[in-house]
């Protein structure tokens, strides 16, 4: 790669983030609030501080997770909008399962067991929208959206009805008990689950990239046509892609859970989902671009929670944020592309 | 459990519950048709509702509430319509972005100028159709609302006679099956397109205040809950038939009803599950219809004069 090169991409990839940032800080001052202040608050408790970084690390398990899933299913070309019903449902069901196992089996057991069971609820929550993709052709965007609401509605009920716990008066799971979670690493607060996390996303990375599979997952993306005449089992290859984009999200709703909460209470839900795909297009589905915004990400909405608190700036604006990043991604997008015609042309 | 007064709360919340839905889905059947896939639907009827009730409450006018709302899905459709019409740009990365950042700006907006607090709003007022609104439990659901609601169903069948009956409808269909052919003829495939979204964010906004103002009485941020992209489903099951949006706008009501009605029947169902109903309803009518949805060729593609 020239050294030019290698200027355009940072500019590409860096760019939207200025944009956003600095649009947001418009917002911010339309709103009345103090932009810097604000700003220099996310830092300060997000980056800065000792806690603050160690709570932007633990917050990077869940998101890395889903993160890798969303790799594997943009490369298919497959818009998972879904994920949150993914995520969710795999928390509740590993919520009520780990506390009841970590007593009867060893640990080193239970954390496997529960990680596989979230991945297999993740997947299977994302069977109907590979089935009506692969058979039908019908759009996966409002699919995956739908079994998102039904997901987050039944994993309610299911904590509400089932899996709720009878010695609490807000309906939650039970919890599971501080020394059954995700070990510490060192003296951190940080699980490692957030190792699990990057594992995941370099071994998608890999994936993609060096073997077979990863090979005719991006053929069946880039031009599903070219991937039939190459002989490809479509159908097959999307289920397949949905599943492992699926199933690693609900491996990041176990991490949440497993690593950090101990239990799920009625009506959380994070949204994570929706969040993260705009990290993964400003990485263009890079492993390591990932890893580094997800990172930035997590600072930011840490640091975001503590100055709602603090500068009176909800935490609504974060989504105002991730917002205007996707609008500045399409265009300097937009502009490169153009840059590219015209000097084609 | 059938009694009248259980069957005229249901009629009459599928109603309320089903006009949102109605404009927002015969917006997003005009820019289907036209071949712009409008993810950004949700942000557009959002924007709506929060301008929607916020100026009515201000100015004490649902007319100028209605009217906000329109034009807070306009803006929001401006911006689709120079990113995706005429930019190209992903329609839906945009649309996302559209959603996303209505989701919050409204949100914000709603904490700085109302706090934490939800005030809510008078009852609208009604136009009863003379006669018809005196029959039993029909009388009162159907023929008992506030003036929009005669609109929006009148504009169904308007939709019908401008697909059928005139050129606009012609050009519509044109710039989604074969742009290349429109463009050919000397229409303007972008000109279409922007049209057809912005008539989009107009209903979809007029459609978001009318959820809030008249459906709910008050602003909640996030309020939409899904309505947006169940509006998309409509339009794409309806391949292209305004009366078909009418319908399901009309059965999704009732199953959004449900909840309000069983509590008046006395019959006690946890929110979730019925909440649930709708979004299931969607998968099964896909699961079982879902061969025969109908998308234009050309949907979600920009068009580049001479390229193919």
């Amino acid at each position: 790669m020239s050294a030019a090169e290698l200027v355009t991409g940072a500019v590409r990839i860096l760019l939207p983030v200025l944009l956003a940032l600095v649009a947001g800080g418009l917002v911010l001052l339309a709103m009345g609030a103090d932009p810097l202040a604000y700003y220099g608050y996310v830092v300060e408790r997000g980056l800065l501080s000792r806690t603050g970084l160690e709570a932007s690390v633990t917050r990077m398990a869940p998101l890395l997770l889903i993160a890798a899933g969303l790799i594997v299913a943009f490369r298919a070309g497959l818009w998972n909008l879904g994920v949150d019903g993914q995520f969710l449902l795999a928390a509740v069901v590993v919520a009520a399962l780990a506390p009841a196992l970590a007593p009867a089996v060893p640990h080193w057991l239970m954390v496997p067991v529960c990680f596989a069971v979230a991945f297999a609820v993740g997947a299977v929550w994302s069977v109907i929208p590979a089935f009506l993709k692969a058979v039908h052709g019908i759009n996966e965007i409002i699919a995956t959206l739908m079994m998102s609401f039904l997901g987050v509605g039944l994993a309610n009920i299911l904590i509400k009805l089932v899996f709720f716990d009878p010695a609490t008066t807000v309906p939650q799971t039970a919890t599971l008990a501080v020394e059954d979670r995700l070990a510490r690493l060192g003296a951190t607060t940080v699980h490692w689950g957030v190792l699990l996390g990057v594992a995941a996303v370099l071994a998608v990375h890999w994936l993609m990239g060096h073997t077979a599979l990863g090979l005719r997952l991006q053929i069946v993306g880039s031009s599903p046509r070219a991937a039939i005449h190459a002989g490809i089992n479509l159908r097959r290859l999307t289920f397949v892609a949905f599943a492992l984009g699926a199933g690693l999200a609900g491996v990041g709703g176990a991490a949440d859970v497993m690593g950090v909460h101990g239990t799920v209470q009625a009506d959380w839900n994070p949204a994570y989902g929706i969040l993260v795909i705009p990290l993964v297009f400003l990485a263009r589905f890079n492993g390591w671009g990932v890893i580094a915004f997800v990172f930035g990400f997590a600072v930011l909405m840490i640091g975001g929670e503590s100055a709602a608190r603090r500068v009176g700036v909800p935490t609504f604006f974060v989504l105002v944020l991730v917002a205007l990043l996707l609008l500045f991604l399409a265009v300097v997008e937009y502009l490169d592309h153009e840059r590219r015609r015209r000097r084609a042309a | 459990m059938f009694t009248e007064t259980f069957v005229a709360a249901l009629l009459l919340g599928a109603v309320t519950a089903g006009i949102p839905l109605l404009l927002a889905g015969l917006g997003e059947q005009i820019s289907e048709k036209a071949g712009v896939l409008n993810i950004g639907l949700e942000g557009m009827m959002l924007a709506g509702a929060y301008a929607g009730f916020a100026v009515a409450y201000h100015a004490d006018s649902f007319a100028l509430g209605f009217l906000a709302g329109g034009a807070a899905g306009l803006a929001a459709a401006m911006l689709m319509v120079l990113c995706c019409v005429i930019g190209g740009m992903n329609q839906i990365v945009v649309g996302i972005a559209i959603t996303l950042g209505a989701e919050g700006l409204t949100a914000l907006e709603h904490h700085f100028a109302f706090s934490r607090s939800y005030p809510r709003l008078p009852k609208a007022e009604t136009l009863p159709v003379p006669g018809l609104s005196e029959l039993p439990v029909v009388g009162r659901a159907f023929f008992d609302h506030p003036p929009l609601v005669y609109l929006a169903v009148l504009l169904t069948f308007v939709m019908v006679w401008i697909y059928r009956r005139t050129h606009i409808g012609l050009n519509l269909q044109a710039a989604g099956d074969r742009p290349a052919a429109l463009d050919a003829a000397g229409v303007g495939v972008r000109t279409t397109r922007a049209l057809a979204v912005l008539s989009t964010g107009f209903l979809a906004g007029v459609g978001g205040a009318y959820l809030s103002a008249v459906g709910g009485g008050l602003f909640l941020p996030f309020m939409t809950g899904g309505d947006g992209f169940i509006a998309i489903v409509l339009a794409m099951l309806a391949r292209g038939r305004p009366t078909w949006v009418l319908l399901g706008a009309f059965l999704f009501g009732i199953s959004l009803s449900l909840t309000t009605a069983l509590q008046v029947a006395g019959v006690n169902v946890p929110t979730d599950v019925i909440q649930m109903l709708p979004f299931a309803m969607v998968i099964v009518v896909l699961v079982l219809f879902g061969r025969n949805s109908r998308l234009p060729p050309a949907l979600g593609l920009p068009y580049r004069r001479g390229v193919r």
